[in-house]
């Protein structure tokens, strides 16, 4: 169940996938399953398990990589948190004296859903990454990448401690300051200078766009819930004795459960589609900013070694060493820039795929559950009109 | 002179109970009162100018022009019979006045002006015992000629308009009145209406009605702080809210008490209606006098009401009264999860909005033409959306909501009278208690007339309207709900050739 498709060509020479995960008490199992023709393995077909930090430190390594660092990362998926459904299954278990005994399996039961709804999810999340990886040209032949494929002994990747946290906070500051040092400076590529300005704007409205989609189905859900409420309160009036009014009640609150049932898909759906697409692309264009960000870097470092080399050639000394950086940074600035412009354009065509892909099955959804949920209404009406 | 003796201990035994509803009555004390009423009024409140008595013959009167078709000669003679015991009755039987529903053409006046005249009394006692039986006859005959013209009467309540100043400033509402009804004296007419002009005629209402077994239609509650806010002149949607609530449950109010057959007759409801002045309810304001006078006695009656123990002779009442508590107690929970629905259908909406405009904001910086177009088309989407859930918000609220309010007061109300019939038993057995062996004629009187008493609550509590009031509303809203989803439907049909046109 792919929440997102990000339009990969599956091709047999590496297939990959989740076929299975496991929901422990701290933690998530995922079973990696891989199909592949290539030779670099030593079977056609294998599973191993692998944990959520294996799945970071596989991404971390990436981006270490300097070779990498003319493509696009795929972002690593977000760490699985159940933490707000325990909680809240908890405090169902707490409140199961004060409620009756039909409230209690129904809150339970649409608890368990969401617990199920979460787990798909991230679940899904892993699963593109690891899907992205393996259609990338070049990330797919990574070495770390088949180790993480086959190698089925536990990988010994601890999570980062405390120390190792600090250092990435401080890592990742420099880098924010850093960056807008580097984005200063103009580019002479056309391409590239639109693209930056194109890609910041766009990371921020992607960003409110997420978070506002994210209050949006949260209330979808928040009233799907309230009409359960409305639904058991109807039924306890209706059973509390057989009168016209009484039968009237429970037919509404019957009404109430199954429209409850339509609008918490609604804002299921909505989830999937919509929220959490963007979720992606909020990653994905950080990502694609984070290559920018490197080209930009080495074409600093590439211009501040044309002027050591000036300044070298000017003085004549070190000339042969100035001379060999400022090839290096060339040469690494040049390469970037080809892949960078190759990326660039695939994200955008992947991008508009994905949209389109999930904006028509969100259209389509949306209309399915409003065309039932009428249906329903118009049935109850039908009933309820037909008694009096 | 034994009689007199008799009464005059038996009124003072009395008057401990008297007291507390006399206070509520203070200001409402009309045609035909009795000697024990005024008098204490007398002492508590020296607002009563002194008239001239009524003369007695006026009740008499009052009662033929309402009867249609009224037996005086009748009354003479009962009284005439049952003078001696009339008046023992009168004295034992509390809150006689309340019994007796007051019927006069002309609507209660404001302050109390009668003295009290022993000679006065025995007739109208006799009145009095015979009072209940011609009024039921005579409500059968209205309820008939109510049915016929199936309740022509329409009641609009609209243009809520701010008059005067700061503290002092108050809403105005005009009150639309149409009607093909006899009684009036127009069909056509319209007058304009403050807030405590409609608690006054609740409580002239509650005060005549209420103690003798009907449920008055609770009135819509006071509210300082909304009140205020309008006053002060804030004009933010907030208040325009309040206003509009406030409208809508007073509409709701008046049409509820138009309905009622019994209701429909009072005089100070049709001078509510009709007439272009009234006199200023001065005691419902929330911190007045009265206010707080009434606020004690609550306190009194709750008090009391833990104190009593009523052994419930009768299971039905019993049965009803668990019911009603129960009843109570799911529709207050109903309520709360409604206005959960409503506030939380109201974020959805606000929600709703910011997303679209977020995902305008989307579609402008994406430099995919169709992409961008496709995403500000969906920005459009959810902006209407986001109407129809506001709409549909107010629809819960207006429709749904209030309504359940309305009931929980109804339900309150319903209470209220069980207490009085509490009350009225509670005095009904001391009075046996202290009447037992001697007065036993008039404590088969009593009873005769406590059945009666009981056998109107009962019907009153049958109100079918009740359920189907209930009914409609509910299919009203499911109707709404219906809207909706068609709304919903053609938004997204029409958005999904737009989604499917990204090349």
């Amino acid at each position: 169940l792919r929440a997102i498709n990000v339009d990969l060509q599956t091709d047999a020479a590496l297939q990959v996938d989740i076929s299975d995960a496991l929901s422990e008490r701290d933690k998530v199992k995922f079973t990696v399953h891989t199909k592949s023709s290539l030779p670099n393995f030593k079977q056609n077909e294998f599973s191993v398990v692998r944990q959520h930090e294996e799945f970071i430190w596989l991404h971390d390594s990436f981006v270490e990589n300097e070779d990498y660092a003319g493509y696009i990362i795929p972002p690593a998926p977000p760490r699985p948190d159940f933490d707000a459904s325990r909680e809240k299954l908890q405090k169902l278990g707490e409140g199961e004296g004060s409620m009756t005994k039909e409230e209690f399996t129904k809150m339970k039961q649409e608890l368990e859903a969401e617990y199920l709804a979460i787990f798909k999810k991230t679940v899904a999340m892993h699963e593109v990454f690891l899907c992205r990886v393996a259609a990338h040209p070049i990330l797919r032949k990574d070495l770390n990448f088949h180790v993480f494929l086959e190698y089925n002994q536990d990988l010994s990747v601890r999570g980062k401690n405390k120390k190792e946290k600090l250092e990435d906070f401080f890592k990742n500051m420099v880098k924010s300051a850093d960056g807008v040092i580097v984005s200063g400076v103009k580019d002479v590529d056309d391409f590239f200078e639109h693209e930056r300005t194109f890609l910041v704007e766009y990371h921020n409205r992607v960003k409110d766009a997420s978070a506002k989609s994210d209050k949006m189905t949260r209330s979808h859900k928040n009233v799907a819930d309230d009409y359960n409420r409305i639904g058991s309160s109807l039924y306890a009036l209706g059973t509390q004795d057989s009168t016209d009014i009484c039968k009237f009640f429970l037919k509404v609150s019957e009404l109430f459960d199954k429209t409850r049932k339509i609008e918490a898909r609604v804002s299921a759906d909505e989830d999937l589609k919509l929220s959490d697409l963007l979720k992606y692309y909020l990653r994905e264009s950080q990502a694609a900013k984070d290559l920018l960000y490197r080209r930009s870097r080495s074409l600093v470092d590439y211009e501040n070694a044309n002027k050591a080399l000036d300044k070298a050639r000017a003085k004549n000394k070190d000339v042969l060493q100035a001379e060999t950086t400022q090839q290096i940074c060339c040469q690494k600035f040049e390469k970037i820039s080809e892949s960078a412009k190759q990326e660039l354009i695939d994200f955008k065509t992947r991008r508009v795929a994905a949209f389109r892909k999930n904006l028509v099955e969100l259209a389509e959804l949306e209309l399915k559950h409003a065309k039932g949920n009428l249906q329903l209404l118009q049935s109850c009406l039908a009933v309820l009109n037909g008694d009096t | 002179m034994e009689i007199a003796d008799r009464v005059s201990f038996l009124y003072i035994f009395f008057c401990f109970f008297e007291m507390k509803e006399c206070c509520n009555n203070s200001y409402i004390l009309t045609h035909g009162n009795w000697f024990s009423h005024n008098y204490l009024t007398f002492f508590f409140f020296k607002q009563s100018s002194p008239s001239s008595p009524e003369p007695a013959s006026l009740p008499a009167e009052d009662l033929s022009t309402n009867s249609n078709g009224p037996k005086p000669a009748e009354i003479m003679l009962d009284g005439d019979r049952e003078d001696l015991f009339a008046e023992a009755t009168e004295e034992v039987s509390l809150d006689s006045p309340e019994r007796d529903p007051i019927l006069s053409p002309e609507p209660t006046p404001a302050v109390t002006p009668v003295t009290p005249t022993a000679l006065i009394a025995p007739r109208m006692e006799s009145k009095s015992v015979t009072a209940p039986v011609i009024f039921d006859r005579s409500r059968e005959e209205i309820e008939e000629e109510a049915n016929g013209d199936m309740f022509d009467i329409e009641i609009n309540v609209s243009d809520p308009e701010k008059v005067g100043d700061g503290m002092n400033a108050y809403m105005a509402y005009r009150v639309t009145t149409k009607t093909s009804l006899s009684i009036f004296h127009k069909n056509e007419f319209s007058v304009k209406r403050r807030f405590s002009d409609f608690l006054g005629l609740h409580s002239k209402l509650a005060t005549k009605y209420m103690h003798i077994g009907y449920i008055v239609p609770p009135a819509p509650e006071k509210s300082i702080v909304g009140m205020t806010k309008v006053k002060v002149g804030k004009e933010d949607s907030s208040s325009t809210e309040f206003v509009e609530k406030r409208r809508a449950a007073l509409e709701r109010y008046l049409q509820r008490t138009v309905k009622h057959p019994t209701l429909l007759q009072d005089p100070d409801l049709r001078q509510f209606l009709e007439s272009s002045e009234l006199p200023r309810a001065v005691n419902t304001q929330a911190l007045s006098g009265a206010g707080i006078l009434r606020m004690v006695n609550k306190a009194a009656d709750a008090v009391n009401k833990m104190t009593i123990k009523m052994n419930e002779s009768d299971a039905w009442f019993e049965e009803k009264q668990q019911q009603f508590e129960n009843l109570d107690q799911q529709l207050r929970k109903l309520h709360s999860s409604v206005e959960a629905l409503v506030c939380h259908r109201k974020e959805l909406s606000a929600n709703t909005a910011a997303f679209a405009k977020s995902a305008a904001m989307l579609g402008n910086s994406e430099d995919h033409t169709a992409l961008s177009r496709a995403l500000s088309q969906l920005a459009e989407v959810e902006e209407k959306i986001d109407q129809l859930h506001q709409e549909q918000a107010f629809a819960d609220f207006y429709v749904f909501s209030e309504l359940l309010g309305d009931y929980i007061r109804l339900i309150a109300a319903v209470k209220g009278v069980f207490d009085h019939r509490m009350k009225c038993w509670q005095k009904w057995q001391d009075a046996q208690v202290t009447l037992q062996k001697k007065r036993e004629a008039e404590a088969k009187l009593q009873l005769a007339n406590k059945p009666d008493k009981l056998q109107q609550a009962k019907d009153e509590i049958k109100e079918k309207e009740r359920v189907k009031d209930f009914k409609t509303v509910i299919i009203e809203y499911l109707e709404s709900l219906v809207q909706t989803q068609q709304q919903l439907i053609k938004y997204w049909e029409a958005f999904l050739p737009e989604a499917k046109a990204i090349a």
